[in-house]
């Protein structure tokens, strides 16, 4: 297992420059989850560390030894892929041998046996070993997917959406399990996804990329709390933090260089206005079972809060409104802190 | 209108049977999601609705009329599909002039036709453009506005949102509603993703092999599952089943798991099965210093705004609570687990079927 450090590296890509002058480490044993939009240098970044793109400026550490110039192969990093690229004519037990079986290894067949019973254990598809791979479900072929980049033990593990061409509920379970793998074995892994919830519950930091430059860096309860920016603001959390206008109430004081209130939806209380003259009117509910989201109106501007479903607020109400612990940004929307 | 009526529709493609006696009504401008995991019959439910399939038996009905025989292009319904169909060699304009070109409108009525439809999805700055340079919100626009300039009575989608990534999904919910709220239409929206169906439908159906399981408002049904694969279906985490041993006669208020006895809303039937499940939701599960069944804390996930805590109670049954992200939880904890009494389900094991309770009365009543 490895740490791995990048300093100032820069790649660019004829005019478009993917990544600029990206510095950041990653202690051994974590899970780096790099977090950005389509475009943001999150694969590119990936791509980098794992050899398969030559950086213009800047050098790749893995455990302090310098791997820039070096080929992929001898970097020792496995990567696993959005599309689950396994050997369709082979069986899941020689599709996760595979790696092992090189040349260049020469393992014997009964420590290959036992690495790849103990990799099968721990995804829970020991059942399925003799199984072709084409017979199995797309959850399935993914954890055998990732179960080749396991049985190498590289020294870290590169990941890029390796869970986002599965359906909700079958990326929340892989989810909750590549944790506990991490856990268990203990593993370096630098994650790229553009889902902010994967990167929450995965993620022990958070990088938040944006235009090729790395915005912040920091646990998932820190960028979440406390966003350098309202482009990290917004980036996390579902639904996505409130950023409303600071002319939309009057009422609270702010300090001068404060354009936007950042309020989380769970930050906003509502309360029935009984004379029906609220701060601002209940446009739209959506009953999303646990919790409502009711969309409330406010000047110009429209206010999302999370409520219980049992309040008795209805489309139509004049609603007073509460901000707690409001974030401000100024016209950038950098940060403005009192 | 726009009113859709399904009389035991029934669909078999030689073996298989797609769509099992399928009942279903769907009021005038009303937003109705047929909801379901792959191949529970949505999809073919709809396209018999459009006139692509004939059902094997049954009836539908367009505003009150029999439709079952009609063509495709004699019911005046437009059918959205996932992959969004547009011409690449037509620039926006032209692709969505498209439909009533065929009809053979005339030409200043399709301009303005065009344009009414290019506000409407506020488009109005791409309409000279070519389709092939738009991004996949934009050409999922363009081909919502081919449907809406037809003016049809009613809009049949199809998963018109499956491929599109996460953020913009969410985005595009928003503007689909809000765009059913303007026309005033009636829409059927198939999709297999549960909070697409619970943040825009006025009306879910379930699906599940066939046969519709439930229908309903979605905090209806999210409240008051009607078997166990409702109750798992809808909701993430889904919700909890902890096993018991029953019978449960009617009047009974409390249920035995291991040495706790929890309250649960009054039974107004009695169980048929002895093996029991009671069901709660992630969110209605509460620690306490002592009192309810012990469960061991084996993970948590940080979510922002709330965290999801996975337990295991001394029984063995794997639970997951939804608490308030500044509660703190550690791995291996053994707290004691409430339950909020009046939102708690009770099941039966086998037939999966929801036991009939107070929690069902407060609909009646309310």
């Amino acid at each position: 297992m490895a740490e791995v450090t990048l300093a100032n590296m820069s790649k660019s890509f004829g005019a478009r420059q993917a990544v600029a002058d990206l510095s950041l480490h990653v202690p051994d044993g974590e899970i780096l989850v790099l977090l950005g939009p389509t475009g943001a240098g999150k694969t590119t970044t990936l791509r980098l560390i794992a050899g398969l793109e030559t950086p213009d400026a800047g050098r790749v550490l893995l455990d302090g030894r310098d791997v820039t110039a070096e080929p992929p192969a001898a970097r020792d990093v496995a990567l696993v892929f959005q599309q689950y690229s396994l050997y369709p004519h082979l069986s899941v037990y020689d599709n996760l041998a595979f790696p092992l079986r090189s040349p260049a290894r020469r393992m014997p067949e009964d420590q290959i046996r036992a690495r790849v019973g103990e990799i099968a254990s721990l995804l829970h598809i020991e059942d399925k070993l003799g199984r072709r791979v084409t017979a199995l479900s797309g959850g399935q072929m993914q954890r055998v997917s990732i179960g080749r980049a396991l049985v190498r033990r590289p020294k870290v593990y590169l990941m890029d959406e390796p869970l986002s061409s599965l359906d909700a509920k079958l990326r929340a379970e892989l989810r909750v399990e590549l944790r506990r793998l991490q856990r268990e074995l203990k593993t370096t892994i630098v994650y790229v996804t553009h889902d902010q919830i994967e990167a929450m519950t995965l993620a022990t930091h958070i990088g938040v990329l944006d235009r090729g430059r790395l915005v912040q860096l920091g646990t998932p309860r820190e960028v979440y709390e406390d966003p350098v920016n309202s482009l990290v603001a917004a980036r996390l959390g579902s639904p996505p933090l409130n950023l409303i206008p600071v002319g939309a109430f009057p009422g609270v004081a702010v300090p001068a260089a404060a354009a936007t209130f950042g309020v989380r939806t769970e930050h906003v209380r509502i309360r029935q206005n009984q004379r029906g003259r609220g701060m601002g009117r209940v446009q739209w509910i959506e009953h999303l079972g646990d919790q409502s989201r009711v969309h409330v109106r406010v000047a110009e501007s429209d206010v999302v809060t999370l409520h219980d479903p049992d309040n008795g607020i209805s489309v139509g109400d004049a609603v007073d409104i509460e901000m707690r612990t409001p974030l401000l940004f100024d016209i950038h929307g950098e940060r403005v802190r009192a | 209108m726009g009113s859709i009526r399904v009389e035991g529709l029934h669909k078999a493609f030689a073996d298989f049977v797609a769509v099992r006696d399928s009942t279903l009504t769907v009021r005038d401008g009303e937003f109705f999601c047929l909801l379901g995991p792959s191949g529970c019959g949505k999809t073919t439910t709809l396209r018999m609705i459009a006139g692509l399939e004939l059902p094997s038996s049954g009836r539908i009905l367009l505003g009150g009329e029999d439709v079952t025989f009609r063509r495709a292009s004699q019911r005046d319904i437009a059918f959205v599909f996932q992959l969004f169909a547009l011409y690449p060699h037509l620039n926006v304009r032209a692709n969505i002039a498209y439909p009533l070109r065929c009809q053979g409108t005339p030409r200043a009525e399709v301009k303005q036709r065009v344009e009414e439809a290019a506000r409407i999805l506020r488009i109005e700055g791409l309409l000279d453009r070519s389709v092939s340079g738009l991004s996949s919100g934009d050409r999922q626009r363009v081909a919502l506005g081919r449907a809406i300039v037809r003016r049809p009575v009613a809009f049949l989608l199809d998963e018109p949102l499956g491929t599109l990534d996460t953020e913009l999904r969410e985005l595009m919910c928003g503007e689909l509603r809000a765009l059913h709220d303007r026309l005033r239409a009636t829409m059927v929206y198939v999709t297999h993703d549960q909070l697409e169906a619970m943040s825009m439908a006025d009306t879910v159906a379930l699906m599940n092999d066939g046969v519709v399981e439930q229908v309903g408002p979605p905090q209806e049904i999210y409240d008051r599952p009607a078997s166990m694969f409702v109750a798992s279906f809808i909701g993430w985490p889904p919700m909890n089943f902890l096993p018991f041993p029953g019978p449960l006669a009617p009047g009974d208020r409390t249920v035995r798991i291991g040495d706790a006895n929890l309250p649960v809303p009054e039974a107004l039937e009695g169980s048929a099965e002895t093996e029991l499940v009671l069901g709660a939701r992630p969110e209605h599960v509460r620690f306490a210093a002592e009192g309810g069944p012990r469960a061991e804390v084996l993970d948590t996930e940080y979510l922002g705004t709330t965290q999801i805590v996975t337990l295991i109670t001394e029984q063995g049954a794997r639970l997951k609570a939804r608490l308030p992200a500044d509660v703190p939880v550690r791995r291996g904890d053994r707290p004691a687990l409430r339950f909020r009494p009046k939102k708690l389900s009770v099941f039966e094991k086998v037939s999966g079927r929801v036991l009939r309770s107070a929690l069902h009365e407060e609909v009646a009543h309310g």
